[in-house]
């Protein structure tokens, strides 16, 4: 690793070896976060794959019923039963911080809900009705994916930008602080010694004059 | 600002049957549109779903909103099924944070 181009004088030295404790701890407390970010990420993760299998079969079904209604009435007769829907979902909006990651908190507050099927059970097949109260229980968990996904999105973006600190510290910064260090310990040995030498030599010129 | 209710983007099957519980859908054709009808929701809802098919072809968009909090934007199966792209998703975020996908096989 290539030496930093600075002069080696004691004063570069005190100064390299504060910042080289610096960013050993620096590095020490990057390693620590980005374990622990690891370990939540893998909890979360895990939440994220599970829901996601349910409700991706379970949203299939419910889309699938509400395709088998709309095949047997007609299209106008659909866009009438769900046009005004009597039942809404509300949710909630929050922050939480996980790691130094600000991540989305959604809560649902079911407001209202006077009548799930807000249409005339006469004018659409009751495939409709299944579907509809499906998708409507399902919400909840929707929900629910929606913020877990969107930590796992988050906390995958900060542990990938915090390996890169922590690469960076650990294989540029710190033997760069340290190569510079050591030379400037021998540049400086090398001038203690060449001042003893030089002293002994004027010390034995002297001593050739005298005699 | 940000209001308390759900979008839905998706192709015009698929997302009627949202309306009726409560979410705002936005039926879309095409990808120009649904981009943009995106980017103009991506600021007032908290919550977008979008249906697998339209999310992978609008990919770059969605993924624009990744490091923000706010939207969270994720990806529904259709009508026509599940295809495996919200799943896939998981596992680039996994292979992301850790190098490797260590949860494939399970």
């Amino acid at each position: 690793m290539a030496r930093m181009n600075v002069n080696p004088t004691r004063m570069e030295l005190r100064r390299l070896k504060t910042r080289l404790k610096t960013a050993t701890r620096g590095h020490k407390l990057l390693k620590d976060k980005s374990d622990e970010t690891i370990r939540r990420f893998m909890l979360y993760v895990k939440e994220n794959k599970a829901l996601r299998k349910e409700i991706e079969e379970e949203v299939s079904r419910a889309l699938r019923l509400f395709m088998l209604a709309s095949a047997v009435t007609t299209e106008q007769v659909m866009e009438e039963a769900v046009a005004m829907p009597g039942y809404s979902v509300k949710i909630e909006t929050g922050k939480n911080n996980v790691m130094g990651v600000d991540v989305p908190t959604l809560k649902v507050t079911e407001s209202e809900q006077k009548e799930l099927y807000p249409y005339s059970f006469a004018s659409v097949s009751a495939e409709l009705d299944g579907s509809i109260s499906n998708l409507s229980k399902l919400m909840p968990k929707l929900i629910r994916l929606a913020e877990v996904e969107k930590t796992c999105n988050m906390l995958a973006d900060e542990i990938e930008k915090n390996r890169r600190r922590v690469n960076a510290l650990e294989y540029v910064m710190i033997p760069q602080i340290t190569e510079t260090i050591k030379y400037i310990t021998m540049k400086l040995d090398e001038n203690e010694r060449a001042g003893t030498i030089r002293l002994m030599k004027v010390k034995s010129m002297l001593e050739n004059q005298k005699s | 600002m940000l209001n308390d209710k759900i979008a839905v983007i998706g192709d015009k099957d698929s997302v009627l049957a949202f309306k009726a519980v409560g979410a705002d859908v936005y039926p879309v054709n095409g990808e120009d549109e649904a981009s943009e009808t995106l980017k103009k929701l991506a600021r007032s809802y908290p919550v977008i779903f979008i249906t697998e098919e339209i999310a992978k072809k609008i990919r770059e968009t969605t993924e624009r909103y990744n490091a923000r909090p706010y939207p969270a934007v994720i990806p529904i199966p259709g009508a026509s099924g599940s295809t495996g792209y919200g799943m896939k998703l998981i596992s680039k975020n996994v292979e992301k944070a850790l190098g490797t996908d260590i949860l494939e096989k399970k």
